[in-house]
């Protein structure tokens, strides 16, 4: 690995329970929708400075939407949270202050119907974020490396291009990636029907094998009972010829290194490896589909550490995230063309004949080490900040999920 | 053994019997394959796939270096490889009429 720009480069934010951050972010999140315009209210004050808006919309309680936020809040890249409330909501504003609060960070609730309302509540939630910012610029840095770094990767707004230039690139940078110790994860079991018995040869245990294959089922099941059709007449034209081949084209972000567990949002992978993010709820469908939009599943990967996502897009994307930035690799060259202000690498490169996967996959991972030391991605610069988060509903992983075995 | 592309084709992985194209190939283009030069003999659409040296009917075809299913037919080098001569090993693949890249509704 370059010296120049290397890991030992990183200075990261040191947090009380050991993670490094690679962002100090001063976050604002409402606790139900009737609180969001005060929240934001409070982040517009600060605009070009590291305060972002993240919450939950809904009025009725959700142990997903719990434990996510807990996770959010908690994230190395989080110094100190302020907590918007209404005031009757459902969302137990004592449990996640609390848990915020036993991870060392600044932390502060301010409930709407007793802090004077809109104007009262906007005034006192201000004053709080300036004192929280001088608060965090105190926490220490010290040095992080790629084995410091958890990173994910989603694609959205696919075209043929994607499977061929982008994904595959994606993946080259996971194995170097994986190969430097960080842990990665990758995602939508959903997408995965048809890999779910090569995926299982890649497993470090046979029992983990078996979930990998058990995850991808209950994805298949799910989408059935939503009435999706797995393979779209459209897909043929578009050259490719198989439910199989679909599939691989987004199974190939995960490159070719071992699987070394299945995790659901939330779950921290325990060390480097490549990991599955099974998003797919379990039990009955209940809430809609499993993620509604590409930053659903962007956030899903944030709650379980991702210090930044890999975003690969054919068709052409803008958005960014909250708490943690995303790279995005456009797999289309025409679509780089029309879109270059927006994207960080130009894998359609390989389309045309001017760079191999393996050098655009390079590029991808100088580039994570690059953010991770401080850069930021075209969308940072740009202000994006989108985040959602929604009802869902999980059972804990198995035992077989994170076998102790390397 | 390079994945840059060299022509209008990709090879995306050392394994595959598949050449991916990365740009329209017009009917006529001649095309490196692991027995020579062929010209193709249709045009090719981006991402559209040839083999890339003859597929034994009942062979298992490779992409990314796996299996995207079965060939139903002896494919010659440079031929186009698709639903007409590929099967699922999974289920079946819906097509319609434009499923060859070239229909107006493609």
């Amino acid at each position: 690995m370059a010296l120049a720009k290397g890991p030992d480069m990183i200075k990261g934010w040191l947090r009380a329970d050991g993670r490094k951050g690679i962002r100090n972010t001063v976050i604002v999140a409402y606790l139900v929708e009737c609180a969001h315009f005060v929240a934001a209210e409070i982040v517009a004050e600060f605009r070009g400075r590291d305060v972002q808006l993240i919450g939950f919309p809904g009025c009725f309680p959700n142990e997903y939407a719990a434990r996510m936020m807990e996770r959010l809040c908690a994230h190395p890249n989080v110094g100190a949270v302020l907590f918007v409330s209404l005031g009757c909501e459902s969302f137990d504003k004592v449990r996640v202050s609390a848990a915020v609060e036993a991870s060392g960070r600044p932390v502060r609730t301010l409930v709407i119907q007793k802090a004077g309302g809109t104007r009262g509540t906007i005034a006192a939630g201000r004053d709080w974020v300036e004192s929280a910012l001088s608060e965090i610029d105190t926490v220490p840095r010290i040095p992080m490396t790629a084995a410091d770094l958890v990173i994910g990767t989603v694609c959205g707004g696919s075209d043929g291009t994607s499977g061929i230039s982008g994904n595959p690139a994606a993946g080259r940078a996971f194995d170097l990636l994986v190969g430097s110790g960080a842990a990665c994860i990758f995602e939508e079991t959903g997408e995965l029907i048809g890999c779910e018995e090569i995926m299982a040869t890649r497993a470090i245990t046979p029992e983990l094998g078996q979930a990998l294959r058990e995850s991808v089922r209950k994805a298949e099941r799910y989408y059935a009972t939503l009435g999706y059709g797995s393979f779209a007449a459209g897909n043929a034209a578009g050259g490719l010829s198989t439910i199989e081949e679909k599939s691989l084209g987004a199974y190939v972000k995960s490159g070719d290194s071992p699987i070394s567990g299945l995790i659901k949002p939330g779950d921290i992978p325990p060390r480097g490896g490549l990991y599955l993010m099974d998003v797919v709820p379990d039990g009955d469908v209940r809430f809609g589909f499993p993620n509604i939009s590409d930053n659903a599943e962007i956030v899903e990967m944030i709650a379980s550490g991702a210090h930044m996502t890999l975003f690969v897009t054919g068709r052409g994307s803008v958005v960014g995230s909250a708490i943690s930035p995303v790279i995005k690799i456009c797999a289309n060259p025409d679509t780089y063309r029309a879109l270059a202000d927006d994207m960080d690498v130009n894998a359609g490169d390989i389309i045309e004949g001017q760079r191999s996967i393996d050098e655009v996959g390079r590029e991808i991972r100088d580039l994570v080490l690059a953010v991770a030391g401080g850069q930021r991605t075209k969308s940072e610069e740009l202000g994006h900040r989108e985040f959602i988060l929604t009802y869902k509903s999980f059972e804990p992983i198995g035992p077989a999920c994170l076998p102790r075995i390397a | 053994m390079t994945d840059r592309a060299t022509g209008p084709f990709l090879l995306l992985h050392p394994d595959d019997n598949t050449l991916v194209a990365r740009a329209n190939a017009p009917e006529g283009t001649e095309v490196e394959t692991e027995v020579g030069p062929v010209r193709l003999t249709r045009p090719i659409p981006m991402a559209h796939k040839i083999a890339r040296r003859p597929i034994a009917a009942g062979a298992t075809v490779l992409k990314y270096g796996m299996s995207i299913g079965v060939a139903t037919a002896d494919i010659a080098a440079g031929a186009h490889v698709h639903v007409h001569n590929i099967r699922s090993a999974y289920t079946a693949s819906v097509v319609l009429q434009d499923a060859d890249g070239l229909g107006k509704g493609a």
